[in-house]
């Protein structure tokens, strides 16, 4: 692949990029568009993520790529391949090493730091597509504030059935002014966007990236006698006893039998070797 | 004991060789060479080069090959490759005008000036399997007249010439650029003329197909469909002056459609425009009709609320390669939102069953 | 008394025909102007000029607004003019599924324009729902079902409890018995009757029906192609019309 510049994109590509995620970063929560390229892998496979950290990555960074919260799924192996190619840098699978992650649809569970930047990879920006499709119009309601329409939604979702019906890509307000989806991340790691991490967004597709800079104020829209709250499967990880950590649900027999398990396979693998021990362990061990 | 799955990165490996092999097929049959695709798939290959934006037959073939001949992968394969190559500039506007066309009709006049060529077409052709082709196929001997001499003109001009027809006023400014900036809307109808060249075959022809039947009608008649080849010309700076190039083949279709007008001015007849890169004639006369549709509010027409007539219906959702990019995204791992969903509706049931009992036991 | 809207000298043309022209008059708080004429007369025009949905080519709409007097409107900026209209301003649709949202709950209609303004109490939002929606006589129960569930009369009815839960100090209304049952109509006309008298509404009110305008104008304009042809006190302009048209207007009511 020695064909290719530096994490594939040529560099005038990447100032484009960079000016729109600077820009993004001045306006937090505003998506700025910005002219996607055509990627070789396909859109609404990461194509946005993977713009914006090929315009990030400097040859000293260290790598981590993830797909629901593990670094071991096929398409976050085949993204972290494409930059070993093209880019040259080391990757890790390990939260704390890194200094980019790029992710899909979940945020690590190990607090992240001021050098650290977090790329999220995002199917649907605008978080009132669903509520009016047309662009002209929805860019018009986020510069006019006009957001009464997204609450419209969530109090149709409590006269029907009594919560609020949203689990993942959970809308949320951005410094008291835009509103901005968080990329289909389960409504759990919401509270964790005030970070101390730099968090950028790319979609390819749609040709937006949007930002927020360290220590953002990030707020779940809810009601004040509804309020928002972060859920999860209500057990701990089979695997390490973790009680705090976001959890896959395994089938593991065609009996109806199932056990829960840490979707960051990292977090888990490291209170493993720490010697943290869940359920399964302790049985097998008896 | 359960361990989470590992080997992602064997199991792709894996499937791109198996791929790899089922790709060449049985070994007993010869290899496709690229020439063979280009010569004998050659509007399968036009297609590639007109949606993938590339002009470049061999590469089409390459990709064709290379895709197993699905041609929305072959597509994305040059558009990738596309993307990363350097733009040194742009050419002059081609001169349609002056095309060495190898088929030229016209619907709205029996015969005119540049005469009808029929050309290499399938409209007359019988569709019957030709079981000949199935053994060895050898091309039956063509009777040949040299080519009529000087320009072929425009049907639209001879229209023109009584004022029956819209005229574009001439622009110098140059176009916007779709693969180098953002889409965004409200777009003038050169941009719309951009997204809709590279748009899908069977979106547009759908698109256009239901104008036919309705949504959004407009009357359109195929004013003149001309293939064939024309110069590519570019000012060389150093130079000073325009060049050839090279030379491209083209589709061109342009409608005659209903016309406008009022009482105070004169009706005249307005136009669809479709141009293709290669023979495309499905494809450049789709598009004719749905550049037509789409110019309903500078023609003062009613927005019927057809789909033909949504600006941003049509552009966000004809190119290929990213719906197929986003709707095939579906088979990627999504169990971290199913996985919120689950408990959100276990939740939900559990408060739904828990509602009856609580009333009966009041 | 400032008046609450001075509209002077509107214009506004569709190529060489005249939507309408050289309208001006004054509305002072608490009244209600009728505009009546037959359809192409330009009413309905002057109305959408005058409520901002779309651009009249010349003149000025001065509203009194709370925060700085008399604006404007025409010139305002997009943003103030969008937050006027879902404030201080309502409009009412002749066809209630233009005014309304279909796929939202009765409940979600009337709790839209609240939110818009920032309320974010459910149990609030829902309480003031259930009230609006008993002031148009709708059924507590009928909350959580759509509007396509409903007759056209209730329809409409939500159409208004939508309109006035932000408690709006003009109220624009296109026709808002048009399409509905003689029946329906006179139960809507006697509802918006008494709202209009229990909130003390000003409004503005398009319709071709001398009927509507009798029960609810204080005042009356006549338009005839595109042009004022006569004013009024309701009363006078019904009992004594001076102008030809208008003579022959509420002759062919009194015929009926």
């Amino acid at each position: 692949m020695s064909d290719y510049n530096f994490a594939y994109l040529d560099e005038q590509t990447k100032r484009m990029i960079r000016r729109a995620i600077l820009k993004g970063l001045a306006i937090p929560g505003y998506q700025v568009p910005f002219a996607s390229r055509e990627m070789p892998m396909p859109y609404g496979w990461g194509t946005g993520g993977v713009q914006v950290t090929a315009a990030t990555l400097v040859p000293d960074d260290c790598l981590k790529v993830i797909d629901q919260g593990a670094d071991d799924t096929t398409n976050a192996v085949s993204i972290r391949k494409f930059f070993e190619n093209t880019a040259s840098v080391g990757t890790t699978t390990q939260t704390a090493e890194a200094s980019v992650i790029q992710t899909r649809h979940r945020i690590p569970e190990e607090a992240l730091r001021e050098d650290q930047i977090l790329v999220y990879q995002v199917p649907i920006p605008e978080p009132l597509r669903f509520l009016e499709p047309r662009e002209t119009e929805t860019r018009k309601m986020h510069a006019l504030e006009e957001y009464g329409l997204m609450h419209v939604k969530l109090y149709e979702d409590i006269a029907r059935h009594g919560h609020i019906a949203t689990s993942y890509a959970y809308p949320v307000k951005i410094e008291d002014r835009y509103v901005m989806d968080p990329s289909p991340i389960p409504k759990f790691d919401n509270p964790k966007m005030e970070m101390a991490a730099i968090q950028l967004f790319g979609a390819g597709r749609e040709q937006r990236i949007y930002a927020l800079p360290p220590y953002t104020k990030v707020v779940s829209l809810d009601f004040d006698d509804h309020p928002f709250e972060a859920s999860k499967a209500p057990h701990p990880c089979a695997l390490c006893g973790a009680t705090g950590s976001y959890l896959d649900e395994v089938i593991t027999d065609d009996a109806g039998g199932r056990m829960f398990v840490c979707s960051d396979t990292d977090y888990c693998e490291t209170r493993r070797a720490q010697g943290h021990v869940g359920a399964t362990q302790t049985e097998e061990a008896a | 004991m359960y361990v989470a799955v590992k080997g992602g990165e064997r199991a792709i490996d894996n499937a791109h060789a198996w791929l790899a092999e089922e790709r060449r097929g049985d070994q007993d049959v010869a290899e496709l060479s690229i020439a063979q695709i280009r010569e004998q798939l050659s509007l399968a290959v036009n297609r590639v080069m007109a949606e993938g934006s590339l002009y470049d037959p061999d590469l089409a073939a390459l990709a064709i090959k290379q895709a197993r001949g699905d041609l929305i992968e072959a597509i994305f394969l040059i558009r990738a490759y596309r993307t990363t190559l350097p733009r040194f500039g742009s050419s002059k506007p081609v001169e349609t005008g002056a095309m060495r066309c190898e088929r030229r009709i016209s619907a709205t006049f029996k015969d005119l000036p540049g005469g009808q060529v029929l050309g290499p077409t399938f409209d007359y052709t019988h569709r019957l399997l030709d079981f000949k082709l199935a053994a060895e196929g050898v091309a039956p001997e063509v009777p040949e007249r040299p080519a009529a001499e000087g320009p072929v003109p425009h049907v639209a001009e001879f229209l023109n010439r009584e004022g029956l027809i819209e005229t574009a006023p001439a622009e110098d400014t140059p176009p916007p650029d779709l693969t180098r900036a953002p889409l965004e809307f409200p777009a003038e109808r050169a941009l719309r003329l951009q997204a809709l060249t590279r748009a899908d075959e069977g979106f547009s022809l759908g698109l256009a197909y239901s104008t036919q039947r309705g949504y959004a009608r407009n009357h359109a008649f195929v004013g003149e469909l001309r293939i064939g080849q024309v110069d590519v010309a570019m000012e060389v700076p150093e130079l000073g002056f325009a060049i050839d190039i090279g030379e491209i083949t083209l589709t061109e279709c342009e409608t005659v459609n209903q016309f406008k007008g009022s009482r105070t001015e004169p009706p005249q007849f307005t136009r669809g425009y479709g141009l293709v890169f290669g023979q495309s004639e499905r494809k450049s006369i789709s598009m004719a009709l749905v550049d037509r549709a789409l110019r309903w509010e500078e023609l003062g027409e009613d927005n019927v609320g057809a789909p033909a007539q949504d600006t941003e219906f049509v552009l966000a959702h004809g190119d290929n390669i990213q719906a197929t990019g986003f709707l095939e995204h579906i088979k990627l791992p999504h169990y971290v939102d199913f996985q919120s969903e689950l408990e959100l509706v276990r939740k939900l049931r559990r408060e739904a069953g828990a509602a009856p009992m609580q009333e009966a036991a009041e | 008394m400032t008046p609450l809207l001075s509209v002077r000298d509107i214009r506004k043309t569709y190529g060489a025909h005249i939507g309408c022209t050289d309208v001006s008059f004054d509305l002072f708080p608490g009244e209600v102007m009728g505009i009546v004429g037959e359809s192409g007369s330009g009413k309905s025009t002057l109305l959408n000029c005058l409520a901002g949905h779309i651009a009249a080519d010349s003149g000025q709409v001065i509203f009194d607004t709370r925060a700085e007097g008399p604006q404007d409107t025409l010139t305002m900026s997009e943003p103030a003019r969008r937050m006027l209209g879902r404030t201080d301003w309502a409009f009412v649709h002749q066809h209630a599924r233009d005014g309304l949202r279909m796929g939202v709950s009765a409940g979600g209609n009337v709790g839209e324009r609240l939110m818009a303004v920032g309320a974010r109490n459910y149990g609030d939002i829902r309480h003031q729902a259930i009230d609006w929606l008993g002031r148009v006589e709708i059924a507590e129960d009928r909350i959580d079902d759509r509007p396509t569930t409903f007759s056209g009369g209730m329809q409409q009815r939500l159409q208004i409890a939508r309109n006035l839960v932000t408690g709006p100090r003009l109220v624009f209304m296109d026709e808002p018995t048009g399409g509905l049952d003689v029946s329906v109509q006179a139960r809507l006309l006697d509802l918006l009757r008494s709202l209009v008298r229990d909130l003390g509404l000003s409004a503005i009110i398009v319709t071709h029906d001398l009927a509507v305008v009798r029960l609810l104008a204080d005042r009356l304009m006549v338009m005839k192609s595109g042009h004022v042809v006569e004013t009024g006190l309701t009363d006078q302009v019904l009992d004594d019309p001076q102008h030809a048209y208008t003579q022959l207007l509420v002759s062919s009511i009194l015929q009926v």
